[in-house]
């Protein structure tokens, strides 16, 4: 038995911490500490108004329990189809453009230039709110679909490309590496060696954007881009709180839907 | 005829893979290429069809210099070498029919490639080769339904349906059990002979490479320390290759089956 060893023997043992200098580990934990009081101390709360609110608030909740979907069921209709064929088309289009792009953004396939100038598309997507992108469109194309058409498939492409840029600079080298050394032209060797290898990802990503996106439809109606979110705007802004609640549950129930559609998608493709 | 010229790599790390190596191939001849990990060996194989681009020297291939050629030249050259993988390389999430006849991909245009409508010459082609490593029930199966020894025969039958010169083999027993391992070796060198094929085979096993090759290089540090038939592979030989150890059980041909070292 080693000196070194007998020293050892009989000692208790500890996983290292995360952080080794234990001054930093502690003032990184107090200021964590001081810093929430601080900002719990902070937050200015008008305790009267919130009682007034409650009211408002309290009447919402019991439109949920009784919500209208009859009286109002012609505009809930068209907005629902509008949303529908706003959010599909976005997906659809949104996805051709991102493709692309994602190959251009993934930093194995594509040389410097294009892989800079795809990051640059691909942030300046990511970095620009929907709600932004919408209010613009919607005073260049007008109050309606069109804008919101454009904005979401706008967003998509910044979301979609990302994901699927981060998706093939994690492929297996080796897979395409093999069809490359057959004399595979590029786009051989992306059909045959990238594709098969990130299309669980796009297939899941896709399901993912248009249920996202159909939720992006609902709040784009608030700025004028349409959809059901301008029949939501509309209830809200007449206080029909019921009919309201019978768009939300409405839409709780498509997003719940493609979720669990997705699931079913993605579970059959491995 | 393979020949290598004072082929040389140098990584943009500053680290020498291979140093000056010249060889010469004949048309035929399967010939192992040994040496400890981080010897040069892939990389001098990578630097015969350039999927890893050689820093000077050159690789001619029937009288074609394969590092001066253009990307179009380069893809015509691919076509004619063949690569076998460690680890298979298989397309996972494809079929071993599209695995096997992604090998013709240098020979069809793109949309036949894409809707996979390939000449009936090539299926055919792929079903004799599929029949001939004994996997021809298997070929609407996807790869990574198969077992280890099995994708390593696909690999093999994408290699063949290239119609190469030259067979470029990556540690073909790397991951198989010692049975499997001789019989891909065993089925290499058979398909080497029926087409008068040249092999360079990469490979760690040395008593495993001496049952079924012509000639072995022996590898260390990016520059050729041995060339030679296996018989004449001594144990000071492999001292030379290795460095320091025990090498009477590494070598001289053993009936029993022995685990991979």
């Amino acid at each position: 038995m080693s000196a070194t060893l007998d020293a050892r023997i009989g000692q208790q043992w500890r996983k290292p911490p995360l952080i080794q200098r234990p001054w930093l580990r502690w003032v990184l934990l107090i200021g964590g500490v001081v810093y929430f009081i601080l900002a719990m101390a902070s937050m200015e709360v008008n305790w009267s108004r919130v009682y007034e609110g409650l009211d408002r608030g309290w009447q919402f909740v019991l439109a949920f329990t009784n919500p209208d979907f009859t009286s109002r069921a012609t505009d809930i209709r068209e907005g629902l189809i509008e949303s529908a064929i706003m959010a599909i088309a976005a997906t659809v289009v949104g996805i051709a453009l991102s493709i692309p792009i994602a190959l251009g953004a993934a930093r194995n396939i594509a040389p410097l230039p294009v892989y800079l100038f795809c990051r640059g598309i691909v942030a300046l997507s990511r970095a620009l709110n929907e709600i932004i992108i919408a209010i613009l469109l919607v005073a260049i194309f007008g109050f309606g679909p069109l804008a919101g058409f454009m904005t979401l498939a706008f967003a998509s492409i910044g979301f979609m490309s990302k994901l699927l840029a981060e998706d093939i600079e994690d492929l297996d080298r080796s897979q395409a590496e093999a069809v490359r050394a057959t004399g595979a032209r590029w786009f051989q060797w992306i059909n045959y060696g990238v594709q098969p290898q990130v299309m669980p990802r796009l297939i899941g990503l896709s399901m993912y954007r248009l249920d996202i996106n159909f939720r992006e439809s609902a709040v784009l109606g608030l700025v004028g881009a349409g959809g059901i979110g301008a029949t939501l705007n509309t209830a809200f802004d007449r206080y029909e709180f019921d009919t309201a609640a019978a768009i939300l549950l409405i839409i709780i129930a498509v997003v719940m839907m493609l979720e669990y559609l997705s699931g079913i998608i993605r579970g059959r493709m491995q | 005829m393979l020949r290598l010229e004072g082929l040389t790599k140098v990584y943009p790390t500053g680290d020498k893979a291979l140093t000056n190596v010249t060889l010469d191939i004949p048309d035929g001849e399967v010939v192992a290429l040994i040496g400890p990990s981080g010897a040069g060996k892939s990389t001098l194989i990578r630097c015969i069809n350039r999927l890893v681009q050689p820093t000077s020297g050159k690789a001619i291939l029937d009288g074609t210099n394969i590092t001066s050629l253009g990307s179009g030249g380069l893809r015509r050259m691919r076509r004619r070498m063949g690569m076998i993988f460690q680890e298979y390389a298989l397309v996972e999430r494809l079929t071993v029919m599209e695995n096997v006849l992604s090998g013709r991909l240098g020979y069809v245009g793109f949309w036949r490639s894409y809707f996979r409508k390939f000449p009936q010459s090539d299926v055919d082609e792929a079903y004799r080769l599929l029949d001939r490593v004994g996997l021809l029930e298997m070929a609407d199966k996807r790869a990574d339904a198969l077992s280890g020894g099995q994708r390593q025969r696909v690999g093999i039958a994408r290699a063949l349906i290239q119609d190469p010169a030259l067979l470029l083999v990556d540690e073909p027993t790397a991951s198989l059990d010692p049975k499997t391992s001789r019989q891909i070796m065993r089925l290499i060198r058979e398909l080497c002979q029926e087409r008068g094929l040249a092999a360079i085979i990469n490979i760690h096993d040395v008593k495993l490479a001496q049952m079924f090759v012509q000639r072995v290089i022996g590898l260390t540090k990016g520059v050729v320390q041995f060339d030679g038939p296996p018989d004449t592979l001594t144990e000071e030989v492999l001292t030379r290759i290795y460095g320091e150890e025990d090498w009477k059980e590494t070598i001289r041909k053993v009936e029993e089956e022995e685990e991979a070292a």
